[in-house]
């Protein structure tokens, strides 16, 4: 309350020019007021003027109102997160190794400090030594703890988590007030808050519609001297004031400031308010296959041995291959053979060697201590290490390339030199998203799938997730490749990514978000971060950032139109005493002339808190195609917008008339 | 009466099936395509020659509007100097007539350069046959031809993938003039002429009338000057009563011919702009919007005019009879209002009837057509205002949808919104500003003589001239003593910001839409195709040019029309 106030300052005001005017309106009026209370001896005029100049500055504070409400929301908000990490004990860790207690505000970019199980990380940084189980609930909301490791993708650390386990050495990576956290915070809080591209073109339209108010207001002046019909300085200045649009003028920040805490609320942190706006604007999504598409990793779904070996066989060296393979792929090895019924104890491969994957041979297993080499790998790897006939390996070529048709992995396994059969892996599309992609689809957002599987595996996936187009056997580069493509043809491209290796091509992204868990490089590179790491996060944002401009939209939209009503009240009102046939154009029958105006501008001013609601939700975006939307919204706001003042004028006029 | 409806319908009818084969024909033109018209090429490579202009020297958007300002100058003076010189041209002045006042030279030079043809003169009293031809003439073809070239630079500004060339003004200035202009010029001039409109160089000819009594009636070549007249939405009568005089305009069938040339190109131009997009349903679109708000005030003032004048009805007299006062008795009301709406729709200005004598609301629906200054439009012109209420409704679509808004695959940014902005200030600035300077100027000095209306009537008078001149329309609501200094030089300034402003802003953004990269079209983009874009469009003319003068609508035409006959 006290805030709406403290806004009146013209230099708060003139970033608003809509406002702004209302605001000189309304001290033009102060001043007539009082030269009509000294020069007419007439009680109820002057009173009639007062009404008025209070009506305007009501306006004005409406307007204002509205923009400390949504500050104070996203104020709420960002408080509760500040507070984690107010007065935090940290141990700096010096050069020479000592351990010295200090407050957090005291760490500097580049410092060092040590976090231990129980300890609040004091601030953002990087993990550069240990690893740690950290609780991120007072950031994300997300209770599970989390791993992070140094020199990993998952290195860095928030200010204000708490480490539950072990003891990590960390590098501060950003001074203190500039964490990504503190920028939001004032990004929400209106005191850093830039306008947004769209915001400023906006701006600069509203603000001609008032000139051209302002022309026909000043010039009416003249006419009606002429027409003997004169009319007074608050019909006047109720006339502009009605006229131009307030509603949305008053409700602009509001909105904008709404946007970016409806970002927060999905915990998201942007950088800018600009960020949020582009990505209502993407047409292309780059969506990593894994974790995002598909469940986690691959799983093994079928083993298939030649048909000269029996299938208990063959899942018995699959099981032995794997019991020392810590990788997702060698778990599930295990975990299909023990539910198909066949487990074999750990002590049979005591003396065993366990063989790493590796570059070279592409192949990993063991060799067991009665002599016996069991590998596993990719088919071609296995092929070349294999010494069978043509007839064999044609066998097992044809399982390869069916599994690969559907969109599995084969994986071969061969026992001294011997193939004996595949393991067919397969991905597990996660339940929903081909949905979520029609939405996207309906947007008119392209979907493209980054996977480093090979194009067929890749192109089955695709299709059975419903993906515009894919990536195959991707490397970093060809991301940025990919996006530079798009970006020549003039689209917008928002990606998601968390290692290192994906900065640059979050830069390049017109939208980059970066996960919370992901490394610093990233999250620099990035315009906005998720404190989830939920990557299917960016369909959110993608609404979030159409509905900011929905909503800015509609009620400018709805700003407009009311002013057909506004005329028919007081235009009507100005003339009718001394040009009685005008009164034909009073087809609201609106008792007097002055409870014509009053109505016009009570309505006018209080429209501005009753949408308060709605600039804080937002418009709700729905994915029905852009026609369909356009003439769904055009007949709630636009021809809503023409009717409802007709009634609301209407409704308080005959209140208006009934009090005075 | 169902005749006379019949009639107009048959018109606007023509109107239409003509346009669409010359936009098609116009396209052909711009892009430089083979056409029949190529036999012109020798003259236009010679005036090329003579000019040391290099025509297919490809030119930016600022380098047009040098090239267009330039030319337009160039005219200027060149009318200005004949007409305050006219005295001393030994040539076809069979008359006699002098030099010209200063004011009143101003502004009939900045009138006929802008295309506009606000006439504070009389033809055949002021205008020597020199005159009449080579400068009012000749500057009704360079200044339709400037207006059709500008649009052929805004379409090409559309159809730019990242490259700042529009094509060069020079040659598309000179090829609207001898491959459009010139050969409808010719066939429109031929039907007058079978219809009975002179073309002659003598002097005044004694008649006896009837009565007996002895007349001097003036001749002269008026055939071609009514061609191009309508045919560049200029409107410049040869006579002071303009498509009114008998010669101009004698018969039932010179005023199809004239009405159909006044729709013609303003048309032509609409679906042209589909032709060379390849965007013939938008171009559809565009035409449906403008066509309806056409229709509709059609429809209004015909009614308005044929149901007659109430005060004549409540004085008993001339009860149930059409509104005939002001208007030819060969034509009738009903093609008098289809004119009246075609001319102030058009910027064109020539007049059949006295809009001053139409009904109120008649009167107001041609102010309308002035205020909105896009339905169909003057040559060239009128697309490019339509196109800045274009730019202001796909930018309140776009955002109503949740995207950046986007024209055929260009941003709309805040660049563009701004030049955009400011041109749709223009108008009521200049209108209201003016009317609102002169309605004080009365105040202060009632005696000053401008008016011979009083009240309303009066205010609607001195509206409509500001309005006839921002629009760059000619036409008068007559009853206004307009040639003096004060008229004469303020309307000269609102005809010169009215036409050039307008032109050079969508210029300026187009030039910025032409080097944006383009934004492939998605599911997500709005199809400007689609009828809510319509809608949209619609509103935004209806809301933001109409709404803005209904407050001096009321005071003038409303005030007048709720209060005749009671």
């Amino acid at each position: 309350m006290r805030e709406s106030f403290l806004k009146l300052h013209p230099r708060w005001m003139f970033r608003n020019p809509v406002m702004f005017t209302v605001e000189v309106g309304t001290i033009i009026m102060l001043f007539e007021t009082i030269h009509v209370a000294i020069t007419v001896n007439n009680l109820q005029s002057a009173f009639y003027n007062l009404l008025i100049t209070l009506l305007l500055l009501l306006t004005v504070l409406f307007g204002n109102f509205a923009e400390a409400i949504a500050e104070a929301r996203g104020k709420a908000q960002a408080d509760s997160l500040r507070k984690t990490r107010q007065d935090t004990k940290a141990k700096k860790l010096w050069e020479d190794g000592s351990i010295q207690e200090v407050s957090s505000a005291d760490l500097r970019k580049g410092d060092r400090f040590v976090a231990e199980a129980g300890d609040v990380v004091p601030a953002d940084g990087e993990i550069e030594e240990g690893l740690a189980s950290i609780d991120e609930s007072a950031i994300t909301g997300e209770s599970a703890p989390v791993i992070r490791e140094a020199g990993t993708d998952r290195s860095s650390v928030i200010g204000g988590t708490k480490v539950l386990s072990d003891r990590i050495v960390v590098v501060v990576t950003t001074q203190p007030g500039e964490s990504f956290l503190d920028k939001m915070i004032a990004l929400v809080e209106g005191a850093n808050r830039q306008k947004t591209p769209n915001e400023i073109a906006l701006t600069i339209l509203l603000a001609s519609f008032t000139m051209v108010f302002l022309i026909v207001t000043v010039t009416l002046k003249p006419f009606a001297d002429y027409a003997n019909t004169p009319v007074t300085i608050a019909a006047l200045v109720s006339l502009f004031v009605c006229l131009i649009p307030t509603t949305i003028g008053g409700l602009l920040s509001a909105i904008g400031i709404a946007g970016m805490d409806r970002a927060l609320r999905a915990n998201i942190i942007a950088k800018s308010g600009k960020a949020v706006e582009t990505a209502g604007d993407i047409d292309t999504l780059l969506l990593d296959k894994t974790g995002t598409i598909t469940i986690g990793n691959r799983k093994a779904t079928r083993f298939i041995p030649l048909e000269a070996v029996s299938q208990e066989e063959f899942t018995r060296y699959s099981v032995l291959s794997s019991l020392s393979d810590s990788t997702p792929e060698g778990k599930s090895i295990l975990e299909l053979a023990k539910k198909q019924g066949i487990e074999v104890p750990k002590a049979e491969t005591a003396q065993a060697d366990f063989v790493k994957f590796s570059a070279e041979t592409r192949m990993s297993g063991i060799n067991l201590s009665d002599g016996r080499q069991i590998r596993k790998g990719a088919w071609d790897a296995i092929k070349r290490w294999s010494t069978q006939s043509n007839g064999i390996l044609e066998e097992l070529e044809g399982h390869v390339k069916e599994i690969a048709q559907n969109g599995g992995t084969p994986l071969a396994l061969a026992v001294d030199k011997k193939a004996l059969g595949i393991i067919q892996l397969e991905d597990i599309i996660k339940p929903g998203i081909q949905e979520r992609f029609a939405r996207l689809r309906k947007m008119g957002v392209k979907t493209v799938m980054v996977t480093g599987d090979n194009p067929l595996t890749a192109a089955y996936i695709a299709q059975q997730a419903g993906v515009d187009d894919y990536i195959a056997e991707a490397r970093p580069e060809d991301k940025m490749q990919y996006i530079k493509k798009e970006q020549q043809a003039g689209k917008l491209v928002a990606m998601m990514g968390d290692g290192t290796n994906d900065a640059p091509a979050l830069a390049q992204a017109d939208v980059g978000v970066a996960m919370n868990s992901g490394t610093q490089a990233a999250k620099e590179a990035a315009n906005m971060v998720d404190l989830d790491n939920d990557p299917t996060k960016l369909l959110e944002i993608v609404e979030i950032g159409k509905q900011l401009l929905i909503t800015r939209g509609n009620v400018t939209t709805f700003s407009i139109a009311n002013d057909v009503a506004k005329y028919f009240a007081i235009v009507p009102a100005l003339f009718a005493a001394t040009i009685p046939g005008l009164n034909a154009l009073n087809i609201m029958a609106l008792t007097s002339p002055e409870s014509a105006i009053l109505s016009a501008v009570i309505f006018n001013a209080i429209i501005i808190p009753l949408l308060i609601p709605l600039a804080l939700r937002g418009v709700k975006y729905r994915p029905i195609g852009a026609s369909a939307l356009l003439t769904r919204n055009l007949l709630v706001y636009g021809l809503g917008g023409i009717v409802l003042p007709f009634i609301g004028i209407k409704a308080i006029d005959l209140i208006v008339s009934f009090m005075l | 009466m169902h005749t006379e409806i019949l009639g107009i319908f048959l018109i606007f009818l023509l109107s239409v099936l003509l346009a669409w084969p010359l936009g098609r024909y116009i396209v052909s033109v711009f892009q430089g395509e083979k056409v029949w018209s190529d036999f012109f090429s020798p003259l236009e490579r010679w005036i090329f020659r003579l000019a040391g202009i290099d025509p297919h020297q490809p030119m930016d958007w600022k380098q047009n509007m040098m090239a267009l300002l330039g030319t337009n100058v160039f005219f200027f003076l060149l009318a200005f100097l004949v007409l305050v010189l006219q005295g001393y041209q030994p040539f076809w002045n069979p008359v006699g007539l002098g030099n010209w006042e200063p004011t009143l030279a101003f502004n009939t030079a900045v009138s006929f350069t802008t295309n506009t043809n606000l006439q504070h003169y009389s033809g055949e009293t002021s205008a020597s046959y020199f005159t009449q031809l080579l400068v009012f003439c000749w500057l009704q073809f360079v200044s339709a031809a400037t207006g059709i070239a500008a649009c052929a630079l805004l379409f090409q500004g559309l159809v730019n993938r990242s490259s700042a060339t529009l094509g060069n003004f020079y040659h598309l200035f000179l090829k609207s003039s001898t491959r459009i202009l010139l050969p409808l010029s010719i066939v429109v001039c031929l039907l007058l002429t079978l219809g009975g409109t002179p073309v002659n160089f003598e002097g005044l000819q004694t008649v006896t009338t009837l009565e007996g009594d002895t007349i001097q009636v003036a001749g002269g070549p008026v055939a071609p000057m009514v061609a191009i007249k309508q045919l560049g939405t200029n409107g410049g009568g040869y006579f002071g009563p303009n498509s009114t005089h008998p010669f101009e305009n004698p018969s039932y069938f010179t005023n199809i011919v004239e009405n159909v040339s006044i729709l013609l190109i303003p048309m032509a131009l609409v679906f042209a702009f589909g032709f060379y997009l390849h965007r013939r349903r938008l171009a559809m679109l565009f035409f449906g919007v403008m066509t309806l708000l056409f229709v509709l005030f059609v429809a209004l003032s015909a009614s308005q005019e044929m149901s007659g004048n109430p005060n004549y009805t409540a004085l008993g007299l001339a009860d149930g009879q059409p509104n005939i006062e002001g208007k030819e008795v060969r034509f009738g009301p009903a093609a008098s209002s289809l004119w009246g709406v075609s001319t102030t729709s058009t910027s064109n200005g020539s007049v059949n009837s006295m809009h001053d004598s139409h009904t109120p609301l008649s009167g107001g629906i041609f102010l309308l057509d002035m205020f909105i200054n896009a339905i169909y439009g003057g040559v060239g012109v009128g697309f490019i205002n339509f196109f800045v209420f274009v730019i202001i409704a796909v930018f309140i679509a776009g955002l109503m949808i949740g995207r950046t808004p986007e024209f055929l695959g260009k941003k709309i940014e805040a660049r563009e919104v701004k030049i955009a902005a400011l041109v749709v200030i223009l108008h009521p600035l200049l209108i209201l500003g003016g009317t609102a300077l002169s309605s004080y100027g009365i105040q202060r000095n009632p005696d000053v003589g401008w008016l011979n209306n009083p009240a309303y009537h009066g205010f609607s008078e001195m509206l409509y001239e500001f309005t006839s001149a921002a629009a760059n329309n000619g036409s008068g609501f007559e009853g206004l003593a307009d040639n003096t200094p004060f008229w004469n030089i303020l309307t000269g300034i609102a005809m010169m910001l009215g036409r050039y402003l307008p032109i050079i802003g969508p210029l300026a953004i187009v030039g910025s839409l032409a080097v944006k990269k383009p934004v492939p079209e998605t599911v997500g983009s709005l199809p400007p195709e689609s009828f809510a874009f319509g809608a949209v469009l619609l509103s935004v003319i209806l809301i933001v040019a109409a709404l803005s003068f209904f407050p001096a609508l009321t005071l003038g035409p409303l005030a007048e029309y709720f209060t005749m006959g009671k």
